[in-house]
């Protein structure tokens, strides 16, 4: 592993049954870098995020974190160690409160420094305009704000690494910017960033390097200009 | 309230409990008293598992029973006190729940409870067929009139000893809500994927609840033998436990230390009465008819309606329409 690596994924390869969901899939994000993750549904995206995260266990290939092995780690321990994502489809604790989802990882990540636990949840909350109602259940919130939830639940665990898997779908113009903000602002705080996004002009916004995913594979991975004018790229999205 | 406090004021409650249980001074009092108390220290253990990470137990039987026929084997080799033989019934039970847990890891939801029931019928088998502890004829406990050291009838003092154990329940299940560790629960019962990305460690708490709600229901077991003075496993296995175990937490409500307590003394209470008013056999009717009510009707139980109604109280014009 290169030095100012945090994140090596080698050769990795996963299948449902007879379906190839990933093949031979690698990928380095450097210490501090802001990725965006592209590609169209069923591209493999989330998947590939569930392989890193030890959600799901892959058959074939590494993933090494802050120079650590994963293989064999469960997801808590990743979580430990500094990765943490976002779901796509929000998963909230549904008996407790907004205040006390985010007190979860606060509580478990073995990460949080000395500032007390109710007043980092209230910061988390009000980052992403969801303070007024700290003491409310999450059936409560609207799909966006349960998205919204999700990923102060990710920003709560004190990641090294955070993978924000489709927070801003359905969000509003100003309300992207302001998440995009906040990730921006995080990532200038040492926190490296890998965004899987569908709305192109905070992922262009956003990114330093950008990735294609298309059927399991990926198919592109540089400089996001370069990369979305790419013939492959633009076939991939326009259709032939 | 911090937990010493409550601890206290459970105490106390307690005391009052022996209290006015004495000045009533009839020894049916503390004979029916008795069954409601275990009942509650039951109702609570199984709310540790099932309650608050969500794993739903049919086999409270079983590691009630396990408790019960440890101290038979106790009572035949040596001459323990019961809270000694409550320890070694809790110790056996709750590696039993260790197992059990460890053995199912992998199942959820209902292939979960399937396989306690599994579990119920195997321990029953082995324990049918053990000669030492009396087999299916049963076996018999010699119990002394009196206590010993305090000089009290012995139904007192087993009365006395399970209103222990239920404080000593109770202040932890209480402890364990406040805790880091009932947070890590309620994330099990809510959503495992997304409590290990939080970093919860789902595997190690669920043995954690399992072996200590299989202890809890072992030490309400432990001191059967003394009370009916005879023990065969129809009766230490009786499916009584298992259907009040499930029922008395849920009528009353799973989501507080409160709502065990409520259901245990409601549904026990109510089968006392039976008992001695028409026939003990109705007793599994009452319980189930009430569960089935609760089930339809207010699946949070009597806490869950005691919440709806307060926060009808507090926001009159919030109609979850709106949302
Ligand atoms: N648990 C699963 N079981 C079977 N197939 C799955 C599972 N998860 C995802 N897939 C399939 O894998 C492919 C990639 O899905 P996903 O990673 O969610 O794509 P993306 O996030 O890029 O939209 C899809 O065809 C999807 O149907
Ligand atoms: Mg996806």
């Amino acid at each position: 592993m290169t030095p100012g690596t945090l994140l090596e994924v080698s050769g990795l390869g996963k299948r449902f049954g007879g379906f190839v969901a990933l093949e031979s899939i690698e990928l380095t994000v450097a210490e501090n870098e802001r990725v965006g993750l592209i590609g169209p549904n069923g591209s493999g995206k989330s998947t590939l995020v569930n392989c890193m995260c030890g959600t799901l266990r892959h058959e074939m290939g590494t993933v090494r974190f802050a120079g650590r092995l994963l293989d064999g780690l469960s997801a808590h321990e990743r979580t430990r160690l500094g990765l943490a994502r976002s779901f796509q489809l929000p998963r909230p604790f549904n008996t407790l409160s907004l205040a006390d989802n985010l007190r979860v990882p606060l509580l478990y990540s073995g990460r949080h420094g000395g500032q007390p636990i109710d007043a980092r949840c209230m910061e988390l909350l009000h980052m992403v305009g969801l303070a007024d109602k700290s003491d409310r259940l999450p059936r409560d919130l609207t799909q966006i704000e349960m998205r919204k939830l999700e990923l102060a639940r990710a920003m709560a665990a004190d990641p090294r690494l955070l993978i924000a898997d489709e927070a801003m779908a359905g969000l509003s113009h100003g309300e992207v910017d302001d998440i995009l903000s906040l990730l921006i602002r995080l990532n200038g705080q040492g926190v490296t960033v890998i965004l899987i996004e569908h709305i192109m002009r905070a992922v262009m916004h956003f990114s330093q390097r950008l990735v294609v995913l298309v059927a399991g594979r990926k198919i592109a991975d540089g400089n996001p200009t370069d990369v979305v004018r790419a013939p492959d790229v633009v076939r991939a999205y326009l259709g032939e | 309230m911090n937990g010493t406090k409550f601890a206290l004021l459970l105490m106390l409650t307690g005391a009052a409990t022996f209290g006015a249980a004495w000045l009533i001074g009839n020894a049916y009092v503390f004979f029916a008293g008795y069954v409601v108390l275990q009942y509650i220290a039951l109702a609570t253990a199984w709310n540790v598992l099932g309650g608050y990470t969500g794993y739903v137990n049919f086999g409270t039987a079983a590691f009630f029973a396990l408790g019960a026929y440890t101290t038979v084997v106790l009572h035949k080799l040596t001459a323990l006190p019961i809270p000694i033989m409550m320890l070694v019934g809790g110790l056996v039970s709750g590696v039993v729940g260790l197992g059990t847990g460890y053995l199912t890891l992998r199942l959820r939801g209902a292939f979960f409870s399937i396989a306690t029931l599994a579990l119920a019928v195997v321990v029953q088998t082995l324990i049918t067929n053990w000669n030492f502890v009396g087999g299916s004829r049963g076996a018999y406990i010699v119990r002394p009139p009196t206590a010993p050291l305090l000089g009290i009838d012995y139904i007192q003092y087993l009365f006395l000893i399970m209103l222990l154990l239920v404080v000593l329940v109770l202040a932890t299940a209480r402890a364990i809500e406040r805790s880091r560790l009932g947070y890590g629960f309620a994330t099990i019962r809510d959503d495992e994927v997304a409590a290990e990305a939080s970093g919860v460690p789902t595997l190690r708490l669920k043995l954690l609840a399992t072996t200590m709600s299989g202890a809890f229901m072992g030490m309400a077991g432990a001191p059967l033998p003394y009370y009916v003075t005879y023990l065969d496993p129809a009766s230490g296995f009786s499916l009584a436990y298992a259907v009040n175990g499930v029922a008395m937490p849920l009528v009353g409500g799973t989501s507080s230390w409160l709502g065990p307590v409520i259901g245990a003394i409601l549904l026990g209470t109510l089968q006392q009465v039976a008992t001695v008013t028409i026939s003990s056999a109705l007793n599994l009717l009452i319980v189930g008819l009430m569960l089935v009510a609760f089930v339809i009707v207010a699946p949070n139980g009597i806490l869950g309606l005691l919440q709806d109604a307060r926060e009808r109280f507090r926001r009159p014009f919030a109609g979850r329409s709106q949302a």
